[in-house]
This record gives C-alpha cells, structure tokens and sequence, in this order.
C-alpha cells in the first residue's frame, strides 16, 4: 500500500474511523471496566469493529488503545501489562484489515495534570508515553494518533515520545478545543495559531483536532488550522454534542448531515476526516460516498 | 486596605510564596484572620473565578490561584477555628464510582473553597454509600457529584434515591455536574440543582444558602 503521508501529499482525501467505546459496550463492555482490558481476552471483538469501519470506507483504522499508556492503565492496575495491551490491539487490526487500510494506533491523554498546575512530574509523563509508543513500534503501525490532548504540554511529551520509540513512523497530533465568545481554546488555555506552530515546529506529521464539538465548529478550527499550518489537517469531529433524552445518551448530528458538511471540512484543507463520539459505521459510510462523489466532481 | 488588595492580587497571579508571606504580615498588623480570608484571598479568587467564566484566563491560571489560596489558609485556618468563625457552609464533592476523571470536579471545589466554603473532597471513584455516609458524619448541607462519562451517571440516581431512603432528602441538597449531565437529568433523577459550569456551581450553592438550606 502507498504511504499514507504521499497520498496525503498528492492531494488525496482519506476517511478515518468513528467511536469505538459506544461499540464495545454494545458488545459487553461494562461501564466502568477498561476498555483496554479487552485487549487481552476479546479480541474477536477489536477485529469485529475494525471490520465494521473498513466494511464502511475507512482508509484508516484506530486502534483500541487509547487508554493504553501506564499512566492510564495503572487506574484499573493494569500498567504492567501495558505492552501487550497495545501489542494485541494493533494485532487484531492488523488481522481484520490485512492490507486494505492503514492502522493508527491510538494514544490518549495521561489524566495526569503536569506540576505546577497538578501533582505530576513531566519526567513520569513522558516515561509513561515511551512504554505505549516503544509497544506501537514493535506491533508495527502505519501512523500513530495522540488525540483528545487538552494541554499542549502534554501533547509534546507524547510526540517525543513517539518520536523517539517509534521513529520513521508518522505521528497525527490531535487537540480538544472548547469554542469560547473569545474564539477556540484548550481546557488549558492553548490557542490553534500557537498549537500549529509548536506541533510543527516540534516534529508532528499531522496535525488537528478531534472531539469537544460537532462538525459545524470542526469547520472552523479546521480553517484556523490552515492559516497557520501547511501541513495535512486531522479532523474527528463529535456527531454533535450528547444530549440526555429519556436517560438515554443522544448524539444529534446524523450521518446525512455530517456527510453533507464533510465537504466544507475538505474546502477548508482538511485531509484526513473521521468521527468522534457518538458517530457509526453509518456515519463514515456517508462520509465515504459523499466525499468520493464530491472529489468526482471537481 | 492596601496590604488585603496585594494579597488579592498577588492570588490572583499565582504567586504562593508572596500570598503566604504578606498573610503572615496582615496577622502581625492584627488584621482580623476573617478579614484577611474575606477581603484578601476570597476577593482575589471571585476575580479569578469571574475571569475564568469569561475566558479571560484558563485552568492553569486558576488552578496556582487555588494552590496559594490553600497554602495561606493553611496559616488562617486554625486562627479562624479559635475565633470560631463559622463558614458560609459545608460541602461534600467527589466524582461518581467508577468515573475517573475530576478536573471538572476539582475545578468546582477549588471555586466553592475561592468563595469561602468548606469543601470535603471525596475525590475519585466514590460510591452512592459514601457520598451518603460523608453528608452525615461531616454534616454537610449540600453534596456535589461530578460525572464525565455518560456510563456512570446512574450513580448520581443512586444517590439521590439513598437520600430519600435516609431521611436526608430536602435536608442535603444535591447538586450534580460534568459534561455529559444536564438540567433535565437533574430534574429525571430528583437532584436539587445542575450546575453547567464551576462559575454555576458556586452561584448555585450561594442560591441554596440564600434560600435557607
């Protein structure tokens, strides 16, 4: 399969997968379990999804690791086991797609706060990404994606890291910003013009944002994005933000809409587009159409 | 008062070291420890808790605003305890079992302590028993719950129901929060109030005392 990042170069548009938690837990996950656990005992499972989303026109496969650094796991005493933990996740990608998209294998935040903010040292941070990442490397991934990142610092240790374990393997940095009457920020104060320039600046491959809203919003940090970066854009938006309807959790946006707006994500130079929370096999399936016929078009 | 003002200024820039140190200088010039915790730390952090909801600062700022409030009212506390001076309430606050996440939670008890109440945080992954069991032995007027993930929020139902069974219904208000959380879950499972934001919150539990808790 070509690499990822030429395809990207030539101009071409890929679609990324959408929710992976909603789908286990259809699938027995237990609320309040670790997702990542499955990793070690259900594997059919992890191959199940990802066949799903390739079935639905995904160039691109997450993994279910993003939970998967020590840090992280250490909350369910998992963070001995973190390295097959992250091992089998790409394994079962690997499995079910063998060959027809590429696998990202993907990292999330440390649910540590940095000193001086919060009680953790950077040092024990970034040890914590080195372990998932050097596991990535040795499973063999075709990019890796740090996503849902709210705080830039942390996002620099995990592409170190990356950078460092698993070099020659192109790494998308993906940010959660809140929309403000003052424009986009992170939870940490973090602007898109400073995120693009830093994550440049410090290496990334890619870079965006995934969750915190709906494609309408999506939209506009995707142009922020472009007015300060020329390297490819990563957008995973939410299906909307989630609503309680009868005690039930509701995404709002559907397939239908999100499709349609897609094509706004690509005028604004988006190269990568997948879902978020609350999005489907459905929703990446009508992403996938609307966007083949569109490039048709042009 | 000139020395109260830097004290709040000095909060509101994070500055521990300074605010510790000018608190020890307003108690030697006889200041009033309530004073010094009410025209300086808890006027410093309205500031902060107003620029936060405006977006003019973010968590970092406010979370070393909250960490020299703490440390000068380490220094205040058992001053404020001999005079006994009475907070404007207590808190019980902790994020639902199984719920690991507490920035959010966090956020609204460093806001709630800014506004001079009494927080005890249960932290992470507390059950409905013990959100119950804290209200009483600490007698607290208002329980607090966060949760971030739609998959435990029956916990917050749990405790509102565990209330009722116990007699504290009406007694102890129940506030809940978090992203997933909203007015109309609040008003499904009985809970008093929801707070949309840390801002929210503190002005939800000055209602609840307003109102006569």
């Amino acid at each position: 399969m070509e690499r990822l990042l030429d395809r990207l170069h030539d101009g071409e548009i890929l679609i990324a997968d959408g929710a992976i938690g909603s789908l286990l837990i259809e699938r027995g996950l237990i609320s309040g379990h670790c997702p990542e656990e499955l990793n070690l005992t259900q594997l059919g499972i992890l191959e199940e999804i990802a066949g799903l989303y390739l079935d639905a026109g995904a160039d691109i496969i997450q993994t279910n690791t993003f939970g998967g650094s020590p840090l992280k796991l250490a909350a369910y005493s998992l963070e001995d086991k973190a390295s097959i933990i992250n091992r089998n996740a790409i394994a079962a990608v690997m499995n079910a797609v063998s060959g027809r998209a590429y696998i990202s294998a993907s990292c999330g935040p440390s649910g540590k706060l940095l000193k001086p903010y919060g009680d953790t040292d950077s040092e024990l941070i970034l040890e914590s990404f080195e372990v998932q990442m050097r596991a990535f490397a040795e499973a063999g991934c075709d990019v890796i994606c740090i996503e849902t990142m709210m705080d830039l610092e942390e996002m620099l240790l995990a592409l170190s890291a990356a950078k460092k374990m698993a070099p020659g393997i192109p790494v998308m940095t993906s940010m959660t910003f809140n929309a403000t009457p003052r424009g986009f920020f992170t939870i940490m104060g973090d602007r898109i013009e400073q995120t693009a320039h830093t994550l440049e600046d410090a290496g990334a491959d890619i870079v965006g944002s995934n969750c915190g809203n709906g494609i309408e919003n999506m939209i506009r940090i995707a142009r922020e994005f472009r007015e300060h970066t020329g390297l490819p854009i990563l957008i995973q938006s939410n299906a909307g933000l989630p609503e309680m309807r009868d005690g039930e959790v509701f995404y709002p946006e559907t397939p239908e809409f999100m499709a349609l707006k897609a094509e706004e994500l690509v005028d604004a130079g988006v190269s990568i587009i997948g879902g978020c929370c609350g999005t489907t096999p459905e929703h990446i399936r009508m992403i996938r159409s609307r966007i083949a016929d569109w490039s048709k078009q042009e | 008062m000139e020395l109260l003002n830097r004290i709040s200024e000095d909060l509101q820039n994070g500055m521990d070291e300074a605010v510790v140190i000018l608190t020890q200088e307003a108690l030697e010039k006889n200041i009033p420890p309530i004073e010094i915790m009410n025209d300086g730390l808890v006027a410093g952090m309205n500031v902060v808790g107003r620029k936060f909801k405006d977006h003019e600062i973010f968590l970092p700022d406010v979370l070393l605003a909250a960490r020299a409030m703490n440390r000068a009212m380490e220094v205040l506390k058992p001053l404020l305890i001999e005079d006994g001076i009475p907070t404007r309430g207590r808190i019980v606050i902790g994020s639902v079992k199984d719920d690991l996440h507490d920035i959010g939670k966090n956020l609204v008890g460093i806001l709630l302590k800014g506004a001079g109440f009494e927080v005890i945080d249960l932290g992470n992954d507390v059950s409905a028993e013990m959100f119950i069991s804290a209200a009483r032995e600490q007698n607290a007027q208002v329980i607090g719950m966060s949760a971030l993930l739609t998959t435990t929020m029956p916990v917050m139902k749990q405790v509102v129901e565990m209330a009722r069974e116990e007699g504290l219904y009406g007694k102890v208000r129940i506030l809940i929060g978090g992203a997933p959380v909203s007015k109309e879950y609040a008003r499904e499972i009985g809970a008093d109030a929801y707070g949309f934001d840390g801002a929210n919150a503190v002005d939800t539990v000055e209602g609840f005392f307003a109102e006569g808790t």
